[in-house]
């Protein structure tokens, strides 16, 4: 198992104290700032492993990190803390982008990102919570997510605790049934203290979701199921906070955070072929720049 | 002028040779139908979406659908390859595998892709190496495990015409074509090579490492005889009990795990006889694969050339 960075979960500690304090603009830039270093560091990660799922750990950075930076209460330093936040990214490909989210928290040191993929490394392909802190549950088969995060909103209710479960969504995983099945538990049980967030970027693996299997109308479907539906711009860091920390009714929330995959980076942007791809060391420089900007 | 022949070295991914067999018997039956979940390109079917896009159908990520869907296809006449990963076909759409394919003896071709540690990096979520030891349990289902891309495509090809319940497992990490000009005979085990000290039942990646450990272990005055068992179920009862009286050990080598997969079917028709024979199980032993490339985990595993002449010398020695 992974331990933490002291340092960098100081560093964190102070970010977070900044952003309390600051107006919105001020923590607009801070949180795209922090953002887009994720995308950096996670594009050099990828380079070097020569796999990883780039488009969609590009769309989803914003929401990772707008949710470890400045919403969850969690403790780097105490990952097994009882009342923390749960996180769940239920689209377990995206594990670069998580892993980056995490090192820049301080739940590991960073230069552990350097043996992402590799022999006998903690950072799996795929996220695994028995070497990780910060990892609540092995993903990677999609539409294990949701059902998973339920029963976490389940026991937070049975023990009283004010902790909320998040829970990060593919769109293309919709399609997978058992999200319903959790949806429709959720739902019936007013499950207040679940927000599941769509990241709604319109493509899958190998076409666009309305191609392959219509979601649309998405929104109405989860209100269908018993769910408030909120839907921002999942590159907006401010609606994304405020999605995320608005006050709760009786619901649980779904967030559809409407995205670009390969956001951030011009030539991976909506195309999906890079849903998989490898960048190369020419195209990670020239990735880099337009991500300095 | 001679046709020219594929260097000794060469290692092949067996999906591409699927792929070509099933497009090439979908332009003879009309009935031939994929079904696949947001697997076009991981399937190979790309070349089958453009010929034949009217019967691809891609249900999205949707396993336990894609699977019923091949039932309903099967039971309206149609013969539905349904091609997926190899992990989230059998894993996911067990229940369905079982009663709308296997129990409803609906003809359905389940296609398991990438199978075994294909996926290596991808970690365990992605490793198919359960679906041996599931299936194997299920009444009325073949499993059939393809060394080669030529045996891919025979099997595909009996698979067409047989009409019955079948799971095939189509590889992807590359390997060298061992099966010459012997096609995919169902049910039956191909002897790849003779031998009269011990005997190595192989299946899928591991047939090659076989032929490879034989070669190696002639060469230490060991004979070894290399069977290629690529009908798991049902399986080759006689094949076993030959290699049981002509040869004194049987080595068992699969990318499977041993608790169901072949080296316990092989190991329950040995344990069953008057007279047993040694046995060493090579495979995975209920484990979860740390992180790393496939050829990486092979080795992890024990699942080389060199692990498989160990095993096979040691059973020779130990009788001797
Ligand atoms: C059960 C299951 N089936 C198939 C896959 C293979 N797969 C990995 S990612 C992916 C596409 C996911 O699309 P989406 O959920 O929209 O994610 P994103 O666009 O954010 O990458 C697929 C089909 C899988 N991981 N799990
Ligand atoms: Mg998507």
């Amino acid at each position: 198992m992974l331990v933490a960075d002291p340092g960098t979960a100081a560093a964190w500690r102070s970010f977070r104290h900044e952003f309390a304090e600051a107006g919105p603009e001020r923590r607009r830039e801070m949180l795209r700032q922090r953002a887009n270093e994720s995308r950096t560091t996670d594009l050099h990660m990828i380079g070097r492993a020569g796999l990883g799922h780039v488009g969609g750990d590009m769309s989803v950075l914003d929401i990772l990190t707008t949710l470890f930076l400045s919403v969850l209460r969690v403790d780097p330093e105490k990952p097994e803390w009882a009342d923390r936040d749960r996180f769940v990214l239920s689209k377990g490909h995206t594990a670069g982008a998580l892993y980056t989210t995490l090192a820049a928290t301080g739940f590991f040191p960073a230069a552990e990102l350097d043996t992402f993929a590799g022999p006998l490394s903690p950072l799996n392909g795929h996220p695994n919570r028995v070497k990780v802190p910060g990892v609540e549950t092995n993903t990677g088969p999609l539409g294990h997510g949701l059902p998973v995060s339920v029963g976490m909103a389940v026991a937070a209710r049975l023990s009283a605790s004010s902790r909320h479960v998040y829970v990060v969504l593919g769109d293309g995983e919709l399609q997978e049934g058992s999200n319903w099945e959790a949806a429709m538990t959720a739902g019936h049980r007013r499950l207040s203290n679940l927000t599941a967030v769509v990241d709604r970027n319109r493509l899958q693996q190998g076409a666009r979701t309305e191609e392959t299997n219509t979601l649309d109308p998405l929104d109405d479907k989860f209100r269908a199921f018993g769910w408030d539906v909120l839907e921002v711009d999942g590159h907006d860091h401010l609606a994304l906070h405020e999605a995320f920390t608005a006050p709760r009714g009786e619901r649980p929330t779904c967030v559809i955070a409407n995205t670009v995959k390969g956001r951030g980076v011009s030539f991976m942007e909506d195309r999906v072929e890079w849903h998989h791809k490898v960048p190369s060391a020419e195209q990670i420089v020239a990735a880099e720049a337009e991500l300095a900007r | 002028m001679s046709a020219p022949v594929a260097p000794a070295n060469e290692t092949f991914d067996c999906r591409v040779a699927f792929a070509e067999e099933l497009s090439a018997l979908a332009r003879e039956d009309e009935r031939i139908v994929a079904v696949c979940n947001d697997s076009v390109g991981s399937s190979n079917l790309v070349q089958f979406q453009k010929e034949f896009p009217d019967r691809l159908i891609n249900v999205g990520i949707a396993e336990q659908d894609m699977v019923g869907v091949g039932a309903g296809l099967a039971l309206s006449g149609y013969i539905p390859f349904v091609c997926g990963a190899s992990p989230f076909l059998t894993g996911r759409a067990l229940e369905q595998i079982k009663a709308d394919v296997a129990y409803s003896q609906s003809p359905v071709v389940l296609c398991g892709m990438s199978p075994g540690m294909a996926y290596g990096e991808l970690g365990p979520t992605h490793h198919s190496i359960e679906d041996l030891s599931w299936l194997r349990a299920i009444a009325g289902l073949d499993v059939i495990v393809p060394a080669d891309p030529a045996e891919t495509r025979s099997a595909v090809r009996w698979a067409a015409n047989a009409a019955r319940p079948a799971f095939l497992r189509v590889g992807r990490f590359k390997v060298p074509a061992v099966t010459g000009d012997r096609p995919f005979t169902f049910g039956a085990a191909t002897t790849l090579r003779d031998g009269s000290d011990v005997t190595v039942v192989a299946a899928g990646t591991m047939v090659s490492r076989a032929l490879e450990a034989a070669e190696e272990a002639a060469e230490q005055g060991v004979s070894v005889r290399v069977l290629n068992m690529s009908t798991i179920a049902p399986l080759d009862e006689d094949a076993i009990r030959r290699a049981m009286t002509e040869t004194r050990g049987i080595v068992t080598a699969e990318e499977a795990t041993t608790t169901g997969g072949l080296g316990a079917a092989v190991a329950a028709v040995v344990v069953t006889e008057r007279a047993p024979v040694p046995m060493r199980l090579l495979g995975i032993h209920r484990e979860f694969a740390p992180t790393g490339a496939t050829a990486f985990l092979l080795e992890h595993f024990g699942l080389t050339a060199g692990d498989i002449r160990q095993a096979a010398i040691g059973l020779a020695r130990a009788d001797a």
